[in-house]
């Protein structure tokens, strides 16, 4: 189990996030009620019924699934979370920067896999706002320095839209 | 030179304090030594055969006094005395303990240096022409555009993971200085009926997989240079590889999918990026180029007694023809302080040096110098009448060895002497090759010609780019070297030819030999070294390396034999 932060404290999951076992596949899988956070390929396969279950709707999204591909759906989703494989796997990256950018997602972006303290104030930055802290690391201290690192940025991104540039001849 | 504003001194202290507080956790095992990794690359410092190695970024390779003299109290305190400048204008200390890094790192703040993102997965140091603004075939000064790019690169929150790392070079001159074919983003800045754009390149790089790059967009009008640049990045970083190390530069990816398919979805990434918010503005152009304003050249000071001097002393005026360049500005000349004197590992420089080249700085050349990739100092604007005394100060320092584009000058990484990844040195293959041929005469009787040294296939001695290339390999535990021949940087940039089986050690200074000996032989009169070889090809110099000398099948038969 991660430990999720949001709004800067460590909240409980009322998620429950759909696996596909070795056996499964997206389209036999069995779907389950409440709040679920479905894999794309299950979301891709199902989409009427996973709307006719009722229940909150999210969606995972690995580093190889492409964002483009939900962007019609984007309204269904009350939580999209993207995978870091490993924390060096930056595709996470720009998969958030489209879905605020580019598909106007204003949902919960939350980024799961692994999470450490020192990608939250880039994770920050692209949008994510949820962050499923991996257990081994101390979420207090995450909470306190990890989201403050830097006061300014030089690029445009989600959390400032307007480069360094644009602000400072203004 | 740009000066950080009050913005850029706050995030380069926000990042000595990170630093420091990652280093800490690392100490105190919050931080397993996995993950601590990528964050002390992403700040220059690997560790290395004998001790950590701390890279620090010189910007487009432009340096004050005040940052000459820092790094020398740098490599007095916390090296041993010398550092060595890079083929990408960053210099590295081969020796600092890993605790005193963020104390080298906030003394670097205090003079607006840093080491960020000199490695890792990242956008490295954008590099530049040493003679930016100064040259006389510049089209347009690149350096503005390159401290905007510097800034834009910086922390970026999307790129700060990519597949690979990431290298930008920014040429503004008609003749390419920037090895700009060579670089993950090659541009060239130019004119095209009245408007100042780039011709973008992409997918370049050395390496394991030598590539030339290849010209993604034939004008890109200056406005849209970072737009542009991002959506180059997004791509890259949403579809190159991440499978394998050895193939997740953007080459690979501009390879796999061809230039044009490539360069259809960079085109659609920047169809939603064009005239966004990163669109450059007149206004932040012209604070930035303000910083890189020519200085008060004095124009009414004629030569004073340099022709004479020039015509008297031989010694000088060698100097003069290799180590001095023409400027814009008549009255003036570019000085190149060689930091290849034979014997020396090439790049290095010692503290005192350092600080002597500071104060050439401050009394001869309004307080600036650069650093080439060619891992030499130069004093951009330097008046002719004080050429003479430059000289001696720099000859007396051992900086004034006239061998600038000579066989000697060689550009060499550091090999296996301290790094961790060489396959073999190449230090020691340098001092053979200068103690072989140290005869000013003969040098410059042979010529322009560029040696470059690699000590392993990563290529930082740019060894496909040499006239003559050496590259260490590593064969059953022994160090062995393949030469190549016909490489070369500018606007023809291309990669050499190998030459056939390598070679020992002992035997690189007869093989250098024996290549020169077939070029004066050849050479028509007026031909430089390339020049012959691009003639009679690489046949005659092959044979002549070769000869007698039992190779593939015989070489086998050989062996058995004994």
């Amino acid at each position: 189990m991660a430990q999720l932060i949001k709004d800067k404290q460590i909240v409980a999951d009322t998620w429950l996030t759909l696996e596909l076992g070795e056996n499964d596949t997206a389209e036999s899988i069995a779907l389950p009620a409440g709040d679920v956070i479905f894999p794309f390929a299950v979301w891709q396969a199902r989409k009427d019924e996973i709307l006719a279950r009722g229940g909150k709707i999210g969606l995972l999204i690995k580093g190889e699934d492409l964002v483009e591909e939900v962007a019609a759906d984007i309204a269904h989703f009350a939580v999209i979370a993207v995978n870091f494989p490993k924390f060096v796997d930056g595709r996470g990256y720009s998969t958030a920067s489209l879905l605020r950018q580019r598909y106007g997602y204003t949902g919960e972006l939350r980024a799961v896999g692994d999470i450490l303290h020192d990608q939250l104030f880039y994770l920050t930055r692209v949008g994510f706002d949820a962050y499923a802290l991996r257990d081994d690391k101390s979420a207090a201290y995450a909470i306190e320095k990890g989201f403050s690192v830097f006061s300014d940025a030089y690029q445009p991104s989600t959390t400032q839209p307007q480069p360094l540039f644009r602000r400072r001849s203004a | 030179m740009y000066k950080y504003d009050a913005i850029d001194r706050q995030l380069l202290d926000e990042r000595v304090a990170q630093f420091r507080d990652q280093v800490r956790r690392w100490k105190a095992g919050e931080l397993s030594d996995d993950e601590f990794r990528p964050l002390r690359v992403q700040n220059g410092l690997y560790i290395q055969r004998h001790a950590p190695m701390y890279r620090i970024a010189v910007p487009y390779g432009m340096l004050n006094s005040a940052q000459l003299r820092r790094l020398a109290h740098i490599a007095r305190t916390y090296d041993r005395g010398y550092g060595h400048f890079t083929t990408r204008h960053n210099m590295q200390f081969n020796w600092p303990k890993i605790e005193d890094c963020p104390d080298i790192m906030a003394e670097l703040a205090e003079v607006e240096m840093h080491s960020i993102q000199t490695s890792g997965n990242d956008i490295r140091n954008i590099t530049t022409d040493q003679f930016a603004g100064v040259a006389p075939d510049e089209i347009i000064d690149p350096r503005p555009l390159a401290e905007i790019v510097r800034q834009w690169s910086m922390f970026h929150p999307e790129f700060y993971f990519l597949p690979r790392k990431f290298k930008i070079a920014i040429s503004g001159s008609l003749d390419d200085r920037a090895v700009t074919w060579f670089h993950d983003i090659g541009l060239h800045l130019k004119v095209v009926d009245g408007e100042i754009g780039f011709t973008v390149i992409v997918g370049g790089g050395l390496g394991r997989t030598p590539i030339r790059g290849q010209v993604i967009r034939e004008f890109l009008p200056w406005q849209h240079l970072l737009s542009y640049c991002e959506a180059i990045l997004r791509v890259y970083n949403r579809f190159g590889r991440r499978d394998n190390a050895f193939k997740a530069r953007i080459k690979i990816l501009v390879q796999a999918l061809g230039i044009e398919a490539f360069g259809e979805q960079v085109e659609a990434e920047w169809s939603h990026l064009k005239d966004g918010p990163l669109t450059l503005t007149q206004a932040e152009y012209d604070r930035i180029a303000a910083h890189f304003a020519p200085p008060a050249y004095d124009t009414a000071a004629g030569s004073g007694d340099f022709a004479e001097k020039r015509a008297a002393d031989k010694a000088f005026a060698r100097w003069v023809e290799r180590n001095t360049h023409p400027h814009k500005v008549a009255g003036y000349r570019a000085v190149t302080l060689s930091l290849k004197p034979h014997g020396v590992a090439p790049g290095d420089i010692t503290d005192q040096q350092l600080d002597l080249v500071a104060d050439l700085a401050d009394r001869y050349s309004f307080g600036e110098a650069r650093v080439s990739h060619e891992q030499n100092l130069i004093l951009a604007d330097v008046r002719e009448a004080d050429l003479h005394a430059v000289w001696l100060e720099a000859k007396k320092a051992g900086l004034a060895t006239p061998n600038i584009g000579l066989l000697t000058g060689i550009i060499c990484c550091p090999g296996g002497d301290v790094c961790d990844l060489a396959n073999a040195k190449s230090i020691p293959i340098a001092k053979a090759i200068q103690k072989r041929f140290d005869n000013l005469d003969y040098l410059f009787d042979i010529g322009d010609i560029e040696l470059n040294i690699s000590g392993c296939m990563n290529a930082c001695g740019h060894h496909h780019v040499g006239h003559i290339g050496i590259l260490g390999i590593d064969r059953n535990d022994a160090e062995f070297y393949q030469v190549t021949l016909g490489g070369r940087q500018g606007n023809d940039a291309r990669l050499g030819k190998v030459i056939g089986p390598s070679f020992s050690a002992e035997e690189m200074p007869d093989v250098v030999e024996k290549i020169i000996g077939v070029y004066l032989e050849s050479r028509h009169a007026d031909e430089c070294f390339l020049d012959t070889f691009d003639r009679i090809g690489i046949d005659p110099f092959k044979n002549r390396v070769y000869e007698g000398r039992a190779h593939g099948q015989a070489k086998n038969t050989e062996r058995r034999a004994a």
